[in-house]
């Protein structure tokens, strides 16, 4: 016992003075520039950037990998907290969220970076790409008008459907529902023949925020959206029913897959490349993840049918992943002239290509499935509640995801969930007066 | 007669029942491990869809793919580290601390004893922030005495003492009830040839107390191994990361390779059972000692 | 002697040194500012000079505007209470068939003990496959075994999704209560129940005189980690319904995580944090209070 006890105690100090295999903290020179990533299937590819950027340049730049999200953010904060962040990163959060680190002095504005030679940086992006880092004129948060962050890729959300269900339903594969009607209609056709309808990661509130605010656009169009967070229309206004009811008609046409109320992402994701369900409403990445699961899946990519035609329906999209820069980073044109490199035109094509995600940069899109160019064809009627000047509050935002849930389990009526909402945003509202 | 009959049945329907029972639930114990090694042999489009329990073409490459792309080579090195630094503090603390608070005198020990009993049943949901922030403070974070190994060493005490911190509760509790039990007559005859309370500590008490030290080895060796939330926000740098960080690899933000996961959990789960294997026998007697008394 | 008598006590508090140093630091220091930040509306992210203080207007909202968080505190309470009976009354029995000198008893041991070990990933995953509405397997059995009209989507259903989650985490925590009982068992001398049996006393009349005194020490210790460890409960919510649907299976720290991330409200999470601690400490508190009348008896 003893001597184990020695042998061990002699590893615990061998090892705990730092004598670990490969422990490398090259302190040389502050010519580093440090960035910290979530995205775990860039890693390799970020890396590789990295090595050509040093022999292009000599500046040495480091990626740290910090995953899942939630650890990530938890480590952001706390970096902001102790004014110790890195020269690049990003921040996963709202517009609100986002505010509150620029006001603390954490993002440098890009702007002046932008405007130089004539925007040719700004100009090299799709501009929905960069709306989602922008900040207006005259937004809610008191934020110096400017962009904030690069975008690194684009993606947007929209429903998928599988052709070969479709054909077995006795619907036409190549002619999906384009209007409320014909939705509905694929839907009982679908449960006649015993196929589940729409699977989607619901368990997770932002999936259901998101068909919401389509809907919402299609029925209301943007201005009254707008003005409901403002507070000037109130969610029990009859189109914010409309809405609510968007799900409910759902529910009862035999649309939404069994259990979708609780589902998590990913399980969607499976139950759709396994042909379990007939439709499913996820993001342009699914590409990816479906074809991992099963190569020779049979489907095409869809606009939410619209339910009224006075708006066009709009979807989610813009900048998947955007990283900024530290305001307070030592040497912060250095920091920007990477950025910059990082997001030109050759480095987002070898992105894109190697992680199968859709680059940013307008001239870098390459070959890619057809599919993917399908999703690639939504971009066009892309939105995003980070684009607008101004957010809901967190809590309302619950209210109605909630709310939602709670009408496709039958719980509550459309009308019953609209002055719910209301009631807590009348309360968020007060609160925030004070 | 009726009733050694009567007796024999009802025997024989106890004890056939009592063993369906156990074998009903452990079959439900083993299956979600045998799934899990059996969708590490799977591919990525089979996982979900081949429901078989051990597939016809087992991709045993799987493993040494996990290995090897999730770097477990250096990771694995660190949780070892960690684990058994963690540990051990914690059981050098917490015993040195209930043997004090069992047997010395100390004026408001009681106090002491409490307030660490309450510290177990008062947790502090987000408290990563605050953790965060000390850390920073006290300079653990960012050290830049400009040896690597120095640097290394003090990032890496960081991560170990508020892991340490967080299993003192649990172990002081148990051991102090274990040392309450313990007959004096041993600590007496031991003082009187002279040894000093240290001695006592170290030669007596401790090795007494290797039940209950079992106890509180498994327990702690699973936190710390599965930990990955404080490693994530605490360490920075790879070369620091203990073994769930390699899991994360496959556990992109958008793909989660099944087959390299189950392959990597598969891979971390062998260590523990290993180590549960070997000190359950002294578990039995550690629990009962610690617990009969309350 | 008094000097030395001293020195003595002085040495005597070196031991508890260490403890108390780590938990000043990494413990009480923490746990001072989640009091502190309690009073203020702070984001986490500003600078904390620029937090504005409140008093306790976090506390007041939370005791009269906030119906979600003390929905979620009963949902906590009601997945205790079923942990308590039927995953400990399990636990007992299971210890109590293997405390005789059954065939395996080793090997149940063993097994037993793998579901605690097993990562939240693969559980949730299992556990999904179980109650899918289409494809899982319960409902495959249940319509298999003629009863299919009960099949339904487990984790969806308002009525069952939270005594589903529950099923999961009795499942997962079973083995830690078998194994702490099964101890609890065996250490009990043999010759009490040779005892019994020599008076006459039957299986149940055995159990209550001779089992049950010497097991209530034991029963608490398991009952206290039990109440402890099943009010936190959280990895399985996320993994399993998301908190959904609606309110239906949201538990106090996913509240509490809400208003971290969610809404970025450090000060009221840290608030919501306090009130969680406090009701756990009297919950223990009545525990203990309980056991010590109990004992009395």
């Amino acid at each position: 016992m003893q001597k184990f006890l020695s042998l061990v105690m002699f590893l615990v100090l061998a090892g705990v003075t730092g004598c670990a295999p490969g422990n490398m903290t090259d302190k040389s020179g502050s010519d580093k520039i440090s960035v910290w990533h979530w995205m775990t299937d860039r890693e390799d590819a970020f890396a590789e950037l990295g090595k050509r950027y040093k022999a292009l340049t000599g500046t040495d730049v480091q990626f740290e990998l910090y995953a899942p999200t939630d650890a990530y953010s938890e480590k952001i904060k706390g970096a902001a907290q102790t004014k110790t962040l890195p020269d690049v990163f990003g921040v996963l959060a709202d517009k609100r969220v986002i505010s509150s680190f620029i006001k603390a002095g954490h993002v440098l504005n890009l702007n002046p970076y932008m405007d130089m030679d004539n925007g040719q940086w700004e100009k090299s992006f799709y501009a929905k790409a960069l709306n989602v880092n922008r900040f207006l004129l005259g937004n809610e948060f008191e934020i110096t008008p400017g962009i904030y962050a690069a975008p690194l890729d684009v993606m947007n959300i929209q429903m998928v459907y599988n052709k070969d269900l479709f054909k077995k339903a006795g619907l036409d594969p190549e002619n999906p529902p384009k209007n409320w009607a014909e939705f509905l209609d694929a839907g009982n056709k679908l449960h006649a023949a015993g196929i589940q309808g729409m699977v989607s990661g619901w368990g997770e509130i932002w999936m259901i925020d998101c068909l919401a605010s389509n809907y919402a656009y299609n029925i209301m169009g943007e201005k009254k959206f707008i003005d409901t967070i403002k507070g000037e229309v109130s969610y029990a206004d009859k189109d914010w029913i409309a809405v609510f009811s968007v799900f409910r008609d759902m529910r009862d046409n035999n649309l939404l897959a069994n259990g979708i109320v609780t589902m998590v992402n990913k399980h969607a994701e499976q139950m759709f490349a396994n042909q379990r369900a007939a439709l499913g409403f996820n993001g342009s990445w699914c590409v990816n993840v479906y074809y991992g699961m099963n190569p020779d899946l049979n489907y095409g990519v869809i606009l939410p049918p619209a339910y009224s035609d006075k708006y066009p329906m709009k979807i989610w999209g813009g900048a998947g992943a955007s990283l900024m820069v530290n305001a307070r980073s030592k040497n912060p044109d250095k920091v920007v002239k990477f950025l910059k490199w990082f997001t030109a035109k050759d480095q987002q094509a070898y992105l894109a290509n190697k992680t199968r995600n859709l680059p940013a940069n307008k001239e870098s899109l390459g070959n890619i499935s057809p599919v993917l160019a399908q999703f690639v064809a939504g971009m066009d009627s892309v939105t995003h509640p980070n684009n607008l000047n101004v957010s809901e509050f967190p809590k309302v935002i619950e209210a109605r995801d909630k709310g939602i849930q709670s009408i496709i389990i039958g719980e509550k009526t459309p009308e019953e969930v609209a002055l719910g909402v209301q009631a807590v945003k009348v309360r968020e509202m007060l609160k925030a007066k004070k | 007669m009726q009733k050694p009959i009567y007796y024999k049945i009802k025997q024989f329907i106890l004890t056939y029942s009592t063993h369906l029972l156990l074998i009903i639930i452990s079959l439900s114990c083993i299956l979600p491990l045998i799934w899990m090694f059996s969708s590490s042999l799977k591919t990525q489009a089979t996982v979900f869809s081949d429901m078989s329990l051990f597939p016809q073409n087992p991709h045993w490459e799987n493993f040494y793919i996990a290995w090897t792309k999730g770097g477990f080579g250096r990771y694995f090195f660190n949780s070892l580290l960690y684990t058994i630094v963690v540990v051990l503090g914690i059981v050098f603390v917490t015993s040195l601390a209930a043997y004090g608070i069992s047997r010395l005198k100390m004026p408001g020990k009681n106090i002491i004893f409490y307030v660490f009993l309450a510290a177990m049943m008062i947790p502090i949901p987000g408290a990563f922030v605050a953790l965060y922030v000390l850390l920073n403070k006290l300079g653990f974070l960012n050290p830049n005495t400009g040896f690597a190994f120095l640097d290394n060493t003090i990032m890496r005490l960081g991560y170990i003492l508020p892991l340490i911190n967080s299993g003192l509760s649990l172990g002081i509790y148990m051991l102090k009830t274990f040392f309450d039990k313990m007959p004096g007559d041993l600590e007496d005859s031991a003082r009187i040839d002279g040894c000093s309370t240290f001695g006592i500590y170290w030669h007596i008490a401790l090795p007494m107390a290797k039940p209950a030290i079992a106890v509180i080895v498994i327990f702690n060796t699973l936190n710390v191994w599965n930990e990955y939330l404080l490693a994530m926000l605490v360490l920075t740098g790879k070369h620091l990361m203990p073994l769930t960080r390699a899991l994360m690899v496959f556990r992109g933000t958008h793909i989660t390779e099944y087959p390299l996961l189950m392959s990597g959990m598969t891979i971390t789960v062998i260590p523990i059972i290993i180590i549960y294997i070997l000190l359950q026998k002294h578990i039995i007697a550690g629990i009962t000692a610690g617990a009969v008394k309350g | 002697m008094e000097h030395r008598k001293a020195k003595k006590i002085f040495t005597n508090y070196l031991f508890v040194l260490p403890a108390i140093l780590l938990f000043c630091t990494f413990h009480l220091y923490p746990f001072i500012n989640v009091f502190r930040y309690s009073l203020f509306q702070w984001d986490g992210i500003v600078p904390f000079s620029s937090a504005q203080f409140i008093g306790l207007a976090h506390f007041k909202d939370i005791f009269t505007s906030n119906p979600q968080w003390w929905y979620s505190m009963w949902h906590a309470f009601y997945i205790t209470l079923l942990t308590l009976v039927f995953q400990n009354g399990l636990a007992l029995i299971l210890a109590l068939a293997c405390d005789r000198a059954i065939r395996g008893a080793q090997a149940y041991r063993m097994i037993f003990f793998l579901p605690p070990v097993l990562s939240g990933i693969v559980v949730g995953l299992i556990w999904q496959w179980i109650y899918d509405g289409n494809y899982g397997l319960l409902n495959y059995w249940l319509t298999s075994i003629g009863f299919g009209h009960l099949a339904r989507a487990w984790l969806a259903d308002p009525k069952t999704a939270l005594t589903c989650v529950g099923i999961v985490h009795m499942w997962k925590g079973f083995g830690w209560g078998f194994i702490i009982l099964l101890a609890g068992l065996q250490s009990i001398p043999r010759e009490l129940y040779e005892a019994a049996k020599v008076d006459g006393a039957g299986a149940w009349d055995t159990f209550r005189r001779v089992t049950v005194p010497l097991m209530v020490p034991v029963f608490v210790l398991v009952m206290i980690l039990t109440i402890l460890n099943t009010m936190q409960i959280y990895d399985l919510i996320v993994s399993l319904t998301g908190g959904g649907p609606g309110y239906h299976t949201e538990v106090p720290i996913t509240r509490i995580l809400a208003a971290m991330r969610g809404g970025s409200r450090l000060g009221y999470a840290c608030a919501l944090g306090i009130v969680f601690g406090l009701i756990l400490l009297l919950v223990s508190f009545i525990q203990i209070q309980a056991s010590k009348l109990a004992k009395q008896e």
